[in-house]
């Protein structure tokens, strides 16, 4: 399917306050309390409540408003160094009784692992969540008409921007508010609530040859105030739209490549991912043995911030109850170090970075919080106006990538530079190389930030890449 | 491993008596639900009720490194006024709570009341997956003793294979629907998966590769299917990607191996064909029923009835019955994918594709196994007719812009052709083509059709759903090579 932005969404009749952590912190408790008698050596429990509103209007018309409240509770069981995860909806005290018996029962099909098992009591903290505004209790006052309301601004202003706008795949207003909570038998005990709203639309326009052009834009937001309004998220999807018009395809040749904030972001996410301890362990990672190593251009500056407040990844404490704290990933060109959580610590011989990411459904794995490709000091125009000849990646279609090897080979749409300007839009073709080639080839790094994702990175140029197309 | 199950359990029959003993949900409840669903004046409702029993084991190192496992239930009330769908659910099934859901649902109307929906019947359908050995019956030393015949296996392959990671995945999820139109189905969907991942490390070079397979079946699987033989392909195709050389760059022909290149379909044609971004005009195949999409020798099915495979279904999430759908008959485009909504619009009936994720969803036109029909051509004549290309043989998956039709499929396991023969290995490469366009370049059709093994999940909207694709071997007469050498 056609890359879309994340669908964010919810409601809260009754918020997310003290009250509401208050009780899903004595279900939890219950239940560590619960594992322990059964056997136990060491538990932990998350468990998640939230609501998701969501309104999508196309055409002017309402397609859907979803509403729904929900909740989900993981227990982690150790017991003599055998693991289980278990999940389950069902918080009637019966149904938990036998949920934890099974959770028990299961560890036994493990085989026992040395690096199993929670952090070391002493190393658990939080951040002090009130601090960090990561919840905004407006937002649950938005109702249906008003989200209909921004949708259709959102999707008018589209239409608006440009007569050459046919069509619409749809403007949605969302929100999500919850809380998480996690509890464990070594004396951790704590939550925080969470917000995020978004405005978001799709639109299209035809070219001369039939086909469809189209592209999306939006904003998203802890706080319901720091919106884009819905006018412009419709106006900047119709202009990227519109900029399509007439792509055609390039002859194959190497040239430059300078990655709009949408794909830089990608490139951000795939060295977090190289970087996770996980792959370290696996020796499956490009990055295996490069630690403290000066491996990319000194332009590259890669951090993962759990501490920034207000932003879509920040947290107080991570999967296991461990800090939320700033890592550097990348320091002027040096790898410095990889992301662990407790477990890939241990099998590596290292710490955690406290980059233990969790669901209700899953084991903890190692993932990113607010991921930042940090800003350098060029300006978008001046890193185009570098270009004589190359492209401007805008769109990424795919996953050919190999994190073991670094081979990077993916689909691609954008525009090509000429002379240093934006000229013709540019569809169907590949773009490839190697991330190791690649960092090394990082040639500029913008000055624009947009924290609307939890990953965050500005306008790169990389000196040269395969660009596959005639 | 040969207890003998009380199969009944594992039937349409059993997901009613589920729901039906475990949360009282009768007719009665159904009614009364549609009711309150229709209570703003609705023009159709519909409640979906899912229970889902899942678990897994990861191994790791010669080691089961966690065992998980986890129920989810809910249900689904959906509202339809005009086009508009009014959403909710809930994960508690109390009556208070059901209600609860079905007055959220009904907002998306504000008309007054209805006369209330007409009494549920029920209707038998087909069992295209009667399991024989349900895998959640058998205990997980059998379960671990595949698991570790699978790890010798791979290990003994070849010596640069120093580590396996095996997973062994089973799912069974009851679901019921019950309509305002007065339908009422139910179904019993298990779901078994086993994969194997190998890495191949020499001196610095280190390669990974994965392989699996299953489908909605149990144990009997791993007869037509030992282990061994899944990791074993997961290590040669680590072991081949060593002496990978550099892709091609550029606009090649290039063959697709029977089997995982149905791929290709999914993405190029499949959901480009969805309906309801037809019903929108926002797919590229909008407005050209009985146009030519396709070169003559394409012939493109999408299929529900196959027995056991991983997209089958009995009934789609709507409550209608799967079935085959011919998409593309010769090279014409014949018809859509339709759920409830679409088929309204196009004046059709439902072609049983309406699927969701899960009760948290509503339903969309989804593929179920999408496939291409057999031709005439052997598989080496069509090799021996490329000078120089590529030949793609697996894949780890593909992505399309449904407006363009500008698709992508990444090749983990492919080869140059040089002089009609198969010669070296390449690193993996995507591939970017445009849908009706490559379907026209296609010029030779294999007789070999082969239906990949169960391990394909398509996602559509952020909602993500099992599918089956096929294809025999194929020529397509050019397709852009993302390579790195020109």
């Amino acid at each position: 399917m056609s890359a879309r932005p994340p669908a964010a969404s919810s409601q809260a009749p009754t918020g997310f306050g003290r009250a509401a952590a208050d009780e899903l912190l004595t279900v939890a408790e219950d239940v560590c309390r619960q594992a322990r008698t059964a056997g136990a050596t060491d538990a932990d429990v998350l468990v998640g409540s939230g609501t998701e509103f969501s309104v999508t209007i196309r055409r002017d018309e309402v397609e859907n408003i979803v509403e729904a409240s929900s909740r989900a509770l993981g227990l982690r069981v150790i017991k003599d160094g055998r693991v289980s995860i278990s999940y389950s909806s069902d918080f009637t005290p019966a149904a938990l009784r036998q949920f934890v018996a099974d959770a028990v029962e299961r560890a036994s099909i493990s085989d026992v692992d040395e690096a199993a098992g929670l952090p070391d009591t002493g190393e658990f903290g939080s951040l002090d969540a009130a601090g960090l505004e990561l919840y905004d209790s407006r937002l649950a006052s938005v109702d249906a008409g008003q989200a209909i309301e921004l949708a259709r601004r959102c999707e008018q202003a589209a239409f608006a921007a440009d007569a050459r706008i046919t069509n619409s795949g749809g403007a949605g207003f969302g929100r999500t508010m919850g809380i998480r909570a996690l509890v464990n038998s070594r004396g951790f005990s704590s939550w925080y609530a969470g917000s995020s709203a978004s405005i978001s639309a799709e639109v299209m326009a035809d070219d001369a040859e039939g086909k469809k052009r189209n592209d999306y834009w939006y904003t998203a937001d802890r706080f319901f105030d720091r919106l884009e309004s819905p006018e412009h998220v419709g106006r900047r999807a119709a202009e990227r739209a519109v900029r399509k018009i007439g792509a055609k395809k390039v002859p194959t040749r190497a040239v430059p490549v300078v990655w709009d904030p949408e794909v830089s972001r990608t490139l951000a996410g795939l060295l977090a991912h190289a970087a996770s301890g996980e792959l370290l362990y696996r020796r499956a990672t490009f990055l295996l043995d490069l630690e403290g190593q000066a491996i990319a251009s000194p332009l590259l500056n890669l951090v993962d911030d759990a501490t920034l407040v207000s932003r879509q990844g920040t947290q107080p404490f991570d999967g296991e109850g461990l800090v939320g704290r700033r890592n550097d990933i990348f320091r002027q060109g040096q790898f410095v170090q990889f992301l662990l959580d407790t477990y890939t610590a241990r099998k590596t011989g290292r710490a955690s970075t406290h980059n233990a990411a969790r669901g209700t459904g899953g084991p903890p794995t190692v993932g990113t919080t607010n991921l930042l490709l940090l800003p350098g000091a060029s300006s978008p125009q001046e890193i185009i106006g570098s270009v004589d000849d190359g492209f401007y990646l805008t769109e990424l279609l795919g996953f050919g990538d190999n994190i073991t090897t670094g081979d990077f080979s993916r689909g691609a749409g954008g525009l090509w530079i000429e002379h240093g300007q934006l000229t013709f839009p540019v569809a169907e073709v590949n773009v490839s190389g190697n991330l190791k080639d690649m960092i090394r080839g990082l040639e500029m790094v913008g000055s624009d930030v947009d924290y609307r994702s939890a990953t965050v990175a500005p306008t790169v140029k990389i000196g040269q890449m395969m660009v596959s197309g005639l | 491993m040969h207890n003998s199950p009380t199969l009944d359990e594992y039937s349409a029959a059993a997901a009613r008596r589920l729901f039906r003993q475990r949360y009282a949900i009768d007719e009665q409840v159904l009614g009364s639900l549609l009711e309150v669903a229709l209570s703003r004046g609705g023009d159709y409702a519909d409640l979906y009720f899912e229970h889902r029993s899942s678990s897994s084991i990861a191994f790791e190192e010669q080691k089961v490194k966690t065992a998980s496992g986890g129920i989810t239930q809910g249900l689904g009330v959906r509202v339809l006024s005009g086009d508009s769908t009014g959403y909710a659910y809930t994960e508690d099934l109390s009556l208070a709570s059901m209600r609860q859901a079905a007055a959220t649902a009904a907002r998306i109307c504000d008309r007054g009341s209805n006369p209330g929906p007409a009494g549920v019947v029920d209707g038998a359908g087909p069992d295209r997956y009667r399991v024989e050995q349900p895998s959640i019956e058998v205990s997980s030393a059998d379960k671990l003793a595949l698991i570790r015949r699978a790890d010798e296996a791979a290990r003994a392959y070849d010596p640069s294979i120093i580590r396996v990671n095996v997973s062994f995945v089973e799912e069974v999820k009851h679901v019921l629907v019950a309509t305002s139109e007065g339908r009422l189905a139910a179904d019993y969907q298990p779901m078994l998966r086993f994969n194997v991942q190998c890495l191949s490390e020499v001196g610095n070079s280190r390669q990974m590769a994965v392989d699996g397979g299953g489908g909605r079946l149990g144990m009997e699987y791993f007869i037509d299917h030992p282990p061994e033989s899944i990791a074993r392909e997961a290590a040669r195709q680590a072991v081949t990607l060593q002496r990978g050389v550099d892709a091609p760059a550029g606009y090649l022909p290039v063959v697709l191996g029977a089997g995982e290149s149905g791929i290709l379909l999914h993405e190029a044609v499949g959901h480009g064909l969805e309906a309801d971004f037809n019903r929108k005009k926002t797919s590229n195949y909008s407005d050209r029923v009985g146009q030519q999409v396709a070169s003559e020798l394409c012939t493109v099915v999408d299929d529900a009835t196959i027995g056991h495979g991983r997209g089958t279904i009995n009934v789609d999430d709507e409550g209608n019955a799967g079935q085959e759908n011919v998409l593309i008959r010769d090279g014409v485009l014949q018809g859509y994918l339709q759920d409830r909504i679409s088929a309204k619009h196009f004046g059709v009936a439902p072609s049983g594709n309406g699927r969701r994720e899960s009760f948290r969803h509503y339903p969309m036109p989804r593929m179920t196994n999408t496939y291409m029909l057999a031709g005439q051509s052997t598989p080496d004549e069509i090799i021996h007719a490329v000078k120089r290309g590529l030949y793609a043989k697996a894949f780890s998956g593909g992505q399309v812009n449904i407006s363009n039709g500008d698709f992508v499929f990444s090749v983990t396991e492919g080869y140059l052709i040089e002089d009609g023969q198969v010669t070296h290995p390449v690193k993996n490469v995507n591939l970017i083509g445009n849908g009706p366009d490559t379907l026209s370049k296609v010029t030779m059709v294999g007789h070999d059709f082969t239906l990949s093994d169960g391990r394909w999940t398509c996602g559509k909207d952020g909602q993500s759903v099992p599918v089956g694709v096929g294809i025999p071997t194929v020529l397509v007469s050019g397709i852009t090579v993302g390579g790195t050498q020109q």
